[in-house]
């Protein structure tokens, strides 16, 4: 059974990349194909990425976009007079994710020592303070006139495979990190830190160091994303780089996917980016598209709380126990169980 | 060292209107143990509504917070029931975080739509009038946005210590399940008290639109200020919150009138940093209350 779940999973995972590489190859003439999946696939990678500290960890980052940010404005700053041939800046990427981890150990060190609420109001402010330094160190970021990374001497006709192959690299790394984790100790001592932290604690799983690796990593993929984006979109502003909405989009999509799964943050990238991008077509330039999008994120969180393929699982195992002729009460007993991890995680006081 | 003296009291000034913010916001964490990411919206909103009665009918903006604050007080109550109460099942913490994120990004959505988002500002005809005491500048507008915050928070401070509502409502900050049992609706308590938050933040945008110029982006700058003051203060601690307000509020001033604008917003930051570091409940914070 082990082994045909798992064979299964790498059907999945062939066919999933199989396709999107192959697409820019069939469809190479038309140009807005490729820039909108570019978009999405770098959706679906700052969701995974997110997914391993807010979904795995069970730590809500707002911050994340201000790494994201980070990324950005290496590659601007670095590259901004000439990109050397074109692929050098996608050869800098580990070093943009080996800096911007660094970076991260010690906010994560001071964030992490707080539960849910004070880490996302800390997190949050990670996120203020990165677009007030980016607004206001004019001599390294432009300030508010942004700064520009050299254009890319690539062929017109393919201007934007390289873009796009390097984004789906980052998101096979960022899934591939997270099957990692599923797999490993570290996978577990996250699911530990997430159920109770304390108890987790007490038995002897490294929580501080679990947490900080998940962290890290996540920061480092985030700001590889980032870089990439820079390159490929040429400007870097403050308000775009720095923007909660990408934040909100990580975290969105993670969510409307499910939290903790290795699939749920690319579902909800590929559900998501589309749907915003359609509702940036229908509203146009108007600020009714910020009202769309909190909407959606209103109806997913009241809706759909735990995310689609939670949602779908649960129904499945459900069946199946029913089939099987195991009583109702058992599954029910069952998630009784595994609910109250995530009582004793939201409140001390209940 | 009269620019200093000076800085203070612009700093205590402008701070009571941040503690009618902010004790709003910790009233909400109490009871409700949710950190409210729309407060800051709510203030622009307050502003945007004064701006409105001002503009089309004349209204001064001090008589306006008689109409803003019931009305948002409403609209928070319907918020809550709405948005907020439905959640209360495993994983509020987080979820309610993220709902109220979206309450501000939509917020902002539908103010962008109706004003525009260029910066606006409320300019009665009094705006610029200020007194010179003992060589001091003392700015009627600012002057009195302290005096009505000090009025609004000694009217929230009588309701929570006078009435049973207020009663019920301390109960819960103190022990939920106690109070429940002791007959107090919960969900009760939560709407008054997420409406009580709302109305705060809404009598402070009046004020807070005649001393800034404010867009409807304005909320992300407010909310990280005020976030620095409910952590200062102690998440759920009212009379910490009002202390810190003004703690920052002097500080935030002193730095900008000796360094510059651009610092003041890290003093902010800098203090949250340091307040988690060294004492990450806050100044007056309980060690069981929330999450921490």
């Amino acid at each position: 059974m082990k082994a045909l779940l798992a064979r299964v999973g790498v059907v999945r995972a062939v066919a999933f990349f199989g396709v999107l590489v192959i697409v820019p190859l069939v469809t190479g003439q038309i140009g807005w194909l490729t820039n909108a999946l570019i978009f999405t696939i770098m959706y679906a990678a700052l969701a995974s990425s997110w997914n391993l500290v807010g979904g795995y960890a069970g730590y809500p980052s707002l911050g994340h976009a201000a790494f994201f940010g980070l990324g950005a404005y290496s590659m601007a700053i670095v590259f901004n007079g000439s990109v050397y041939g074109g692929y050098l800046p996608f050869v800098m990427l580990p070093l943009v994710a080996i800096g911007a981890a660094l970076i991260s150990l010690p906010i994560g060190w001071v964030a992490m020592r707080t539960r849910a609420d004070v880490f996302a109001i800390v997190t949050i402010t990670v996120l203020f303070i990165a677009q007030t330094l980016a607004f206001n160190f004019n001599t390294v970021t432009g300030g508010a006139q942004g700064k520009s990374v050299a254009p890319a001497p690539f062929d017109v006709s393919t201007y934007n495979w390289p873009f796009y192959y390097a984004m789906l690299t980052l998101l096979a790394i960022a899934m591939g990190i997270s099957l990692y984790f599923r797999r490993s100790k570290i996978g577990l001592s996250l699911a530990t830190v997430r159920a109770d932290e304390e108890k987790a604690h007490g038995v002897g799983v490294r929580v501080t160091a679990v947490k900080l690796i998940a962290f890290a990593v996540s920061c480092g993929i985030v700001a590889m994303v980032g870089g990439v984006w820079a390159y490929y979109v040429g400007f870097v502003y403050p308000q775009f780089a720095v923007d909660p909405l990408i934040t909100i989009g990580m975290v969105l999509m993670t969510f409307l996917g499910g939290r903790g799964t290795l699939w749920g943050p690319v579902l909800g990238a590929f559900i998501l980016v589309p749907a915003q991008e359609f509702f940036a077509f229908t509203f146009g330039a108007s600020q009714l598209y910020l009202f769309a999008y909190a909407a959606v994120f209103l109806v997913i969180m009241l809706f759909l709380p735990r995310g689609i393929l939670p949602s779908i699982s649960d129904r499945l195992r459900k069946k199946r126990a029913a089939a099987n002729g195991i009583l109702r009460d058992a599954s029910d007993a069952a998630s009784a169980v595994s609910a109250q991890p995530a009582a004793h995680q939201t409140g001390v006081t209940r | 060292m009269h620019a200093l003296i000076q800085a203070i009291i612009l700093g205590i000034l402008t701070g009571g209107v941040y503690a009618l913010m902010a004790s709003g916001q910790t009233l909400i964490f109490g009871i409700m143990k949710v950190v409210n990411l729309a407060q800051g919206a709510f203030v622009v909103l307050g502003a945007y509504l004064t701006y409105t009665l001002f503009v089309q009918f004349g209204m001064d903006p001090f008589a306006s917070v008689l109409i803003t604050t019931p009305l948002m007080f409403l609209v928070g109550v319907g918020l809550q029931w709405a948005l907020i109460r439905p959640l209360h099942s495993d994983d509020v913490a987080q979820l309610s975080l993220l709902v109220t994120f979206a309450l501000a990004l939509g917020v902002e959505g539908i103010l962008s739509f109706a004003y525009s988002t260029t910066l606006t500002n409320i300019q009665p005809k009094y705006a610029n009038f200020s007194w010179t005491v003992v060589g001091y500048q003392v700015n009627l507008v600012r002057f009195c946005a302290f005096a009505l915050s000090l009025v609004v928070l000694a009217v929230l401070y009588l309701v929570l210590k006078r009435t049973k509502f207020g009663r019920a409502v301390r109960a819960t900050v103190q022990n939920p399940m106690s109070a429940q049992l002791l007959g107090v609706n919960a969900q009760r308590v939560s709407a008054l008290g997420f409406g009580l938050g709302a109305a705060t933040a809404a009598s402070a945008g009046s004020v807070f639109g005649m001393l800034n110029a404010f867009n409807p982006g304005s909320h992300y700058d407010l909310i990280s200020r005020l976030l620095t003051v409910v952590v200062l203060g102690g998440l759920g601690s009212i009379g910490g919150s009002v202390v810190a307000a003004l703690v920052m509020g002097v500080a935030s001033s002193v730095v900008s009138a000796m360094a510059s604008p651009i610092w003041s917003d890290f003093t902010f930051f800098i203090v949250l940093l340091l307040v988690l570091l060294l004492r990450p409940r806050g100044l007056f914070g309980a060690r069981t209350r929330g999450a921490l």
